[in-house]
């Protein structure tokens, strides 16, 4: 689907989460981010939807959330439990 | 009489007449039900068959929005391995080979595999993939699996503590053959789950069984077993890839939840792959490089359609090199390869490749 110049790896967590099937967990992503199903694929849309959002982009800009900070917004967004996130979570609740 | 550019199944390009393909495409489709007990293609399912085979460009694609995520097996291999592992030789860090498949590949998932990419050699070596994993679950955004083969081979001498199938059957000893897969089993399972579950320890997303069946029913049924209490023990997402068509039947007796192993085909598979708790099915379908790539496409085709049909998990059938409708060729030609995933995706409906 395009990875993070799109929405794949957002599509492909909830496959491996939620078991969902294609159209499924497209139409799942597509309501959290307030976009068309059809959007998901489209790079000009979904570069500025994961701006916006601060969930990771594909090229390096400073400030932008990075590897696992924009899991954890991800993980919020998407209402998932992701375990590195859950672990850093772990970490850092002393 | 019009010709259209195509292969063969080892990927030598030749030309064929609609009549050819046509008819390639019923011998294919036909083989596949016949084998698998399933429906053949309808007619307007082959005509798009055609309409993909005819297109005149070199490379096709699914229409905007029928787009599918990927994940993957050989984790970076494909970039740092020789070409045993189908790699390229180049000489990076694992944790930059997953970087560059995110960030100039702009892969959905990616993975991270052990250099013999089998769960057995892991073992000894758990500490340094959890460190690797921590690496790049620290620095990546995508969903990160762990990708190996459960490769029960490695459990039979001289490799391992059993005798081997392949060195007692031809002997007559039956019984002797099918106790070492038993005991094979109950070995590949105890170290997939120990492996398994340290990565877990350190945050990894999911896990990646490849080529799962490659040593026949034990290795499939080790698997299943894997599969069934990793996702009752851990928040693990779980894919199972296999590495054939249908289950070899090296024991013949195995089990797995009352249903026999050997000789399951996808849409039978994957039935069994729901029960252990698996999230994604990865079926496979192998080429024949004697017949044309219309034959084996529609082949192909008709197995994985039968597959999603009766599926409740996504399917993620495997495409490459040799299966998928795909030409047995280490460099896949781009036309056939994307003929095929298009056919997959907008005719078998698969959920990803």
């Amino acid at each position: 689907m395009g990875g993070l110049r799109t929405a794949g790896d957002l599509v492909a967590r909830m496959q491996m989460t939620r078991k969902m099937r294609i159209k499924d967990a497209k139409a799942y992503v597509a309501e959290k981010l307030k976009v068309s199903s059809a959007d998901l694929s489209n790079e000009h849309v979904m570069r500025e939807v994961r701006e916006e959002l601060d969930i990771g982009i594909i090229t390096s800009v400073p400030g932008c959330a990075k590897g696992i900070e924009a899991k954890a917004r991800i993980a919020d967004l998407l209402g998932i439990e992701i375990n590195s996130v859950k672990r850093l979570k772990n970490k850092i609740s002393f | 009489m019009k010709k259209y550019l195509t292969r063969m199944g080892d990927g030598e390009r030749i030309e064929m007449t609609v009549d050819e393909l046509k008819q390639d495409f019923e011998l294919g489709t036909k083989d596949a039900a016949d084998r698998g007990k399933i429906s053949p293609l309808t007619q307007d399912e082959l005509d798009y068959l055609l309409e993909i085979f005819t297109n005149p460009n070199k490379i096709v694609s699914v229409e905007p929005g029928n787009e599918v995520p990927l994940t993957h097996d050989i984790g970076t291999l494909r970039l740092m391995g020789d070409q045993g592992n189908s790699g390229v030789g180049i000489p990076l860090s694992r944790v930059q080979g997953i970087q560059v498949h995110e960030r100039a590949f702009g892969g959905d998932t990616m993975e991270l595999g052990h250099i013999d990419y089998s769960f057995k050699p892991v073992k000894p070596v758990i500490a340094m993939e959890q460190q690797e994993m921590e690496n790049a679950l620290l620095s990546t955004i995508v969903p990160l699996f762990y990708g190996a083969m459960p490769n029960l081979g490695l459990y039979y001498s001289p490799d391992g503590p059993f005798g081997n199938p392949s060195d007692l059957l031809p002997m007559g000893k039956i019984q002797e053959a099918r106790e070492a897969q038993e005991g094979a089993v109950e070995h590949a399972t105890r170290d997939m789950i120990y492996i398994c579950e340290k990565l877990y320890d350190v945050g990894c997303d999911g896990i990646n069984f490849d080529t799962t069946g490659a040593a026949g029913d034990a290795d499939m049924k080790a698997t299943l077993h894997a599969v069934e209490y990793l996702k009752a023990n851990t928040n693990l997402a779980i894919e199972v890839g296999m590495a054939g068509e249908f289950v070899l039947g090296m024991h013949g007796g195995l089990e797995y939840d009352g249903v026999r192993l050997a000789g399951l085909y996808p849409h039978q598979q994957v039935k069994l792959v729901e029960k252990a708790g698996a999230d994604i099915f990865g079926p496979v379908v192998n080429t024949n490089t004697s017949k044309s790539m219309a034959w084996n496409l529609a082949r192909a085709v008709t197995f994985i359609k039968a597959c999603v049909e009766v599926a409740n998990i996504p399917i993620h059938v495997n495409m490459g090199m040799g299966v998928g409708g795909s030409p047995v060729f280490e460099t896949p030609p781009l036309d056939s390869v994307t003929r095929a995933s298009k056919a997959m995706v907008e005719v078998a409906k698969v959920d990803g490749l």
